[in-house]
């Protein structure tokens, strides 16, 4: 090496150590810069809210407001259940039963985040094709039970994390 | 830069210290232009000032806006009623965002009819094609400012974009929201942003328009200058041209913000952001519903996002892919007509973007988008072996003075001296 290359030398290395400590610092330096962008503590601090399902009818949609974004309440009729279980598996984009999508022993209360997947819009309750949710931005059809079914949107409507804190009344979060 | 002759001795004091007078002496005055330009090259100085103008009505409108959530929305109905002006001034503001991107899509057709992107325009392509990708940023974020329902969607569906990027998708928007949904923290980025990115475009024309003056520019015939005689000085020729049709533009403009001034903009953004209800029919702009339309028209989130980008990043690779020798569409006539068809399917993305995503505008938008990027992935490359082009002018001088004895303007001395 040394023969062949007699420029190489100690100086050379330094130089490049030099550069190379320099670059992490940059690096290390302009982390903050971004993820001072990332959620702050406030935002982070978990919220979780309480639902009484007392007043929300058979066939009724309610909107919630959960970490900023609107959670669906859906009080599900019989034919709305059905239709939901009917559905075939592999006819699904994103396929999920109705069954991994609701509790246990409640199949009438449906709770889904009221996010289209897509690009974030808030779908219209008891419209489109399946008469689930329909999104008016870019024509997203969801089915009963919040999944898509035609459209752009790739994955069905999220269920958030929620427990029955008592028959009938919900905590999301 | 030898012309300028200056008399003052404190002048001439200053210019042997900071040559800038003869600097702009020499780029605005005696600066020679093609004798040939025709009111397609004014867009240029047009956007200049509009520029110029959206900066100095920002500046005044930010000393009367508020950028958080809880205020935006009245603080901007505040300056519409209250401040001295400010209706004028909001007026002049948004209604400028508009006339910025007519002249900024005539600027840039301008440029594909002629071939301007051609050797050895290339890099002063490039440069516009960043300064409108960076146009549309600000407006984008401005158009979020005054927190009305238009506002909030829009910067909802925008920024979710970056939620199909596979992987980090979702951590990016998380990101870039500071938060779970759009809300005051992103209100409050975009503000900051919305107020650099002007300057930045300042900084990116000004290499613009650097980039041009070295290179020189081209002309309708789209044949280089070879003598004196093809040229005329700036002033008095170009930036009396210049000034006539920036008269007549703003006066254009004047009809928008007297008379309709809200004719551009969405009657929904004058109700107050709501995150929990979408308006049912969400547009964007009208500068962005083509790229919109071709976001809808794929079927797919992550396809759409793509393809709505691509149809921008085409436009940097046009200079290599228009293969012909000649320039101009005036002597290339399969060209000329392709070109016509692309404007009509840019108008149609257009107003397809604006239609709902259903039905027959579903497939329509598919085929003009298909139809766009046939023309500069596949057209373009093939016209250069397939056309024939007509002949040429041996000189920008022949191709005005043809038929004429004499040279009727004289004072191409200006650029002589
Ligand atoms: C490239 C230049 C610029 C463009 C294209 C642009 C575009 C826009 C647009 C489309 C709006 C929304 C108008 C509305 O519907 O009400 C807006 C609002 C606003 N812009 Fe700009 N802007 C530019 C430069 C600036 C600058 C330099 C500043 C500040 C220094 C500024 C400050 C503001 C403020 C405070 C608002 C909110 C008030 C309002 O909504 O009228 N803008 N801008
Ligand atoms: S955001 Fe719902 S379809 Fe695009």
């Amino acid at each position: 090496m040394a023969a062949t290359h007699p420029e190489t030398t100690r100086r050379d290395f330094l130089y490049i150590a030099t550069g190379a400590f320099g670059a992490i610092g940059a690096a290390a330096a302009v982390w903050p810069l971004i993820h001072q962008m990332n959620p702050d503590k406030s935002v982070l601090a978990l919220t979780s809210t309480e639902v009484d399902l007392t007043p929300i009818t058979e066939g009724q949609i309610v909107t919630i407001k959960w970490r900023g974004k609107p959670v669906f309440v859906s009080h599900r009729s019989k034919k709305e259940i059905e239709e939901a279980k009917a559905v075939k598996l592999s006819d699904l984009p994103d396929p999920q039963a109705d069954d991994a999508r609701v509790k246990k022993g409640k199949d009438q209360w449906l709770v889904v985040i009221g996010v289209c997947t897509h690009l974030g819009c808030v779908p219209i309750g008891h419209q489109g094709d399946y008469t689930g949710w329909f999104c008016p931005c870019h024509g997203s059809h969801y089915d009963t039970s919040g999944r898509i079914r035609k459209g752009p949107a790739p994955t069905n409507l999220e269920v958030p994390p929620y427990e029955f804190v008592s028959d009938t009344s919900i905590r999301i979060g | 830069m030898s012309e300028l002759n200056l008399k003052n001795p404190v002048l001439r004091w200053f210019e042997a210290r900071l040559p800038i007078m003869s600097f702009m002496h020499h780029s605005f005055v005696t600066y020679p232009t093609p004798r040939n330009l025709n009111y397609w090259w004014t867009f240029g100085g047009i956007l200049t000032v509009m520029l110029i103008i959206q900066i100095i009505t920002g500046i005044v409108l930010v000393m009367h806006y508020t950028p958080t959530t809880a205020d935006a929305f009245n603080s901007v109905e505040h300056i519409m009623r209250d401040v001295n002006y400010g209706w004028l001034i909001r007026y002049v503001h948004s209604n400028g965002a508009s006339m910025f991107f007519i002249a900024v899509y005539i600027h840039i057709f301008r440029g594909l009819y002629y071939g301007s992107y051609k050797d050895p325009r290339e890099v002063l392509w490039i440069l516009g094609v960043i300064i409108l990708l960076l146009m549309m940023a600000t407006a984008f974020m401005g158009y979020v400012l005054p927190w009305g329902q238009m506002s909030f969607w829009g910067a909802t569906v925008i920024t979710n974009l970056f939620s199909a990027i596979p992987g980090v998708g979702q951590a990016v928007v998380t990101w870039l929201w500071g938060g779970y949904s759009v809300d005051n923290p992103t209100l409050q980025r975009f503000f900051a942003l919305h107020y650099l990115l002007p300057f930045v475009i300042f900084g990116v024309v000004i290499l613009h328009i650097w980039a041009l003056h070295h290179v020189g520019q081209n002309n309708p015939t789209g044949i280089d200058v070879k003598s004196n005689k093809d040229t005329v000085p700036f002033t008095p020729y170009a930036a009396t041209k210049d000034n006539f049709a920036l008269i007549l533009f703003l006066m254009f403009f004047a009809y928008f913000v007297f008379y309709i001034p809200n004719y551009l903009g969405h009657a929904d953004n004058y109700i107050p952001a709501n995150p929990l209800q979408t308006p049912v029919h969400i547009v964007p702009e009208w500068y962005l519903l083509p790229f919109y339309a071709i976001l809808r028209a794929i079927p797919s989130k992550l396809g759409g996002v793509v393809a709505m980008f691509a149809s921008i990043l085409v436009l940097v690779f046009v200079p290599w892919l228009d293969t012909s020798k000649v320039r101009s569409a005036r002597y290339r006539p399969m060209y000329k007509q392709f070109f016509w068809i692309l404007v009509i399917c840019c108008i149609g993305l257009g107003y397809l973007g604006a239609k709902p995503a259903e039905g027959v505008y579903v497939i329509a938008a598919r085929i003009l988008t298909f139809y766009y990027f046939l023309h500069f992935l596949v057209i373009l490359p093939l016209l250069g072996y397939l056309e024939k082009p007509k002949n040429v002018p041996p000189s920008i001088a022949d191709s005005v003075l043809k038929g004429r004895e004499s040279d009727p303007m004289p004072a191409r001395a200006g650029a002589r001296r």
